[in-house]
């Protein structure tokens, strides 16, 4: 990865039927990097991708590639090459001829074609699969036959629009490898849009969060997590109990009537915040030795860990911890400086991080919503 | 067991409505008044010969010209709003709710002689007062009653394989490198391939093996095969048995055509997926 920008959105706007969906956007993205556009459905990432793709052309703002303003640029003209949800695969035309279809388009010679794309296939693990109908692949090759069909035009920059939602979880996590490695190997840009923000978090260079066709996080992923700048970040990555305090100077906060040192400055004198804390970043204590106690209300086995939810004066956090606490139990808790985050206050505010509504259901009621979400925007 | 109950109906259906009735079409065309076996009615075949190949031409004509009206048309329909292609849709079935042999009669009408078009050209001076542009009884009239009847026929079809074009499969073309012109020829045709078949079929069948449209527009100059038949079981000189023959030929014509167009169909295919 080098600094030069291949990419860059300034001030996008787009609005469907009245309904904005981008506002002010400002995005670049370096050659060579591997950039995660992460968010709910509906918050306009995949709208973001087909605008550098080109079959979106943006109510307001530019996009310049390479430093050249490519607004007015039709889609079958730009360097990039997009990797479809559900892949997109011509149902007329076997393996070979769907790979070789660029070049095809190109009148590149049958001997570059017959090379470039048996190295693509080899590429993807599809080696001897060239006269098989592509209608008769499982969603895996299918896939992978979209990833080289892609890849043998040679892009600058490749678009990749969830492309792993309809794989089972294991094939996913293989192809999330797979695809880093071919980042890698070929040293070109991937922008990936996905609502998985696993997946996000393992495979990006950055990661662009967003909601409401609104930018609210730039950064790598470790910053994203750690350093999350409000409660929407917080919540959206990962789980985290946000509380209202209080900024009393720099490097000391107050929640919960108690006096905390962090590692946070540059507020304003007694601003009033968000304080963020991870599941996973608290340690139990015995309750005298602790700075809160809390009542523990309920446990859920998830294997590596116990999802613990406690009571601190009626406001129930979410505690990640390898022992186990029965239900009824009183615990302490210590919160170390690092362990604490610090954020200012947005429109978020509020809206997430409370555990009271937590039950054993929800972690798959969610994943069922995500799941019938994704559908909807596929159909689209 | 279950999949043989479940034809039943179909076994039926097909026994009743086609196996009887071919049977009875195969008999009389090997036998003669008396019901002996004859060859005599195929052998006859050979006078109708130049009748049967201008009806094949007239309708591969027709055909021809219903496609190329009709794709873009289809095309154009299923790229809308899905309640404007409900709309447009409707208006291509409108005129098939009204009867058939009132649409060819208001064709007569406006053909004739003394008809509308060339009192209309009288009026306007293109033609003198007493002359008039013979249109009527010419092959281009019935050429233009079976367009006019059988284009929704074509268009139909066509739509129904374009609805289902995976938008998403055009813009895939597109982001590899296609231009609208091989979006078309790489992608859209291709996979309208059996809306074409299908279309085809259904205009060129009825086009070539009608009578109505050739007798009203075409008057006694014109005898397409249709018309031959017909005076084979209807009126004094009618002769089942020849008239059966005649039937039987025409179908066998009709299938060695539709299978060699299945197989330019194929051909073209490939060669497309060949082709640089």
């Amino acid at each position: 990865m080098n600094e030069k920008k291949i990419i860059e959105l300034r001030d996008i706007a787009v609005s469907f039927d009245g309904e904005p969906v981008l506002k002010n956007l400002n995005l670049s993205i370096s050659d060579g990097e591997f950039v995660t556009l992460l968010g709910p459905s509906g918050c306009g990432k995949t709208t973001t991708l087909r605008i550098i793709a080109g079959f979106i052309t943006p109510d307001s703002g530019d996009v310049f590639f390479d430093g050249k303003r490519v607004n007015d640029l039709p889609a079958y003209k730009r360097t990039v090459n997009t990797i479809f949800q559900r892949y997109a695969l011509f149902p007329h035309l076997n393996v070979y001829e769907n790979v070789a279809f660029g070049m095809r388009v190109q009148k590149k010679s049958n001997q570059e074609i017959e090379e470039t794309v048996t190295k693509m296939l080899e590429l993807v693990n599809l080696k001897g699969f060239e006269k098989r109908s592509v209608a008769k692949l499982s969603g895996g090759q299918q896939q992978r036959v979209a990833i080289a069909r892609a890849l043998a035009n040679n892009p600058r920059v490749l678009l990749l629009d969830e492309p792993l939602a309809a794989l089972d979880l294991k094939l996913r996590k293989d192809m999330q490898t797979e695809l880093k490695n071919i980042q890698k190997s070929l040293g070109i840009s991937f922008i990936y849009v996905t609502h998985d923000q696993e997946e996000a978090l393992s495979m990006s260079d950055t990661v662009v969060v967003m909601d409401n066709g609104v930018i609210q996080q730039i950064g790598t992923p470790q910053d994203i997590y750690n350093e999350p700048q409000n409660a929407f970040v917080a919540d959206f990555i990962g789980e985290s109990n946000i509380l209202d305090g209080v900024m009393l100077e720099d490097y000391l906060v107050e929640f919960f009537g108690r006096k905390f040192s962090c590692l946070d400055a540059g507020f304003e004198k007694n601003e009033p915040v968000d304080v963020v804390i991870r599941p996973e970043d608290i340690d139990i204590v015995e309750p005298v030795k602790g700075h809160l106690t809390g009542l523990v209300t309920n446990v859920t086995f998830k294997g590596v860990h116990y999802d613990t939810i406690v009571d601190f004066k009626g406001f129930k956090w979410l505690i990640q911890t390898t022992d186990y606490y029965p239900e009824g139990s009183t615990i302490g808790i210590v919160l170390n400086p690092e362990d604490i985050h610090i954020m200012k206050k947005s429109a978020y505010s509020g809206m997430f991080g409370d555990y009271s509504s937590y039950s054993e259901e929800f972690d798959e009621l969610g994943d069922a919503v995500a799941a019938a979400e994704a559908e909807e925007e596929a159909e689209e | 067991m279950k999949s043989r109950t479940a034809a039943t109906p179909f076994a039926l259906w097909m026994g009743i409505f086609t196996v009887v009735p071919m049977a009875i079409v195969v008999w009389f065309a090997f036998t003669d008044e008396t019901g002996a076996f004859t060859m005599a009615n195929i052998a006859q075949i050979w006078q109708y010969a130049g009748t049967y190949v201008d009806s094949i031409w007239m309708g591969a004509l027709a055909t021809v010209i219903c496609l190329v009206l009709a794709y873009p048309v289809a095309l154009s329909i299923s790229r809308k709003s899905e309640n404007m292609q409900r709309t447009m849709v409707m208006i291509v079935m409108l005129p098939m709710w009204m009867n058939f042999l009132l649409r060819t009669y208001a064709w007569m009408s406006l053909l004739e002689n003394n008809g509308l078009i060339n009192q209309f050209l009288r009026w306007l001076g293109v033609i003198g007062a007493d002359a008039s542009l013979e249109m009527i009884n010419t092959d281009g009239a019935i050429v233009l009653g079976m367009v006019y009847n059988f284009l929704p026929f074509m268009i139909l079809p066509l739509y129904s394989v374009m609805a289902k074009l995976d938008n998403r499969v055009i813009e895939a073309a597109q982001d590899l490198g296609s231009n609208n012109w091989q979006v078309f020829r790489r992608v859209i045709l291709p996979l309208s391939a059996p809306g074409i078949v299908s279309g085809v079929t259904m205009v060129f069948v009825p086009a070539v093996s009608t009578f109505v449209i050739s007798k009203l527009l075409g008057g006694s100059k014109y005898m397409m095969i249709g018309d031959v038949i017909e005076t084979m079981f209807v009126g004094d000189g009618c002769n089942y048995n020849v008239g059966a023959a005649l039937s039987l030929v025409l179908m066998v014509l009709m299938l060695l055509c539709m299978s060699m167009m299945r197989k330019v169909d194929n051909g073209e295919d490939e060669l497309g997926g060949m082709m640089a």
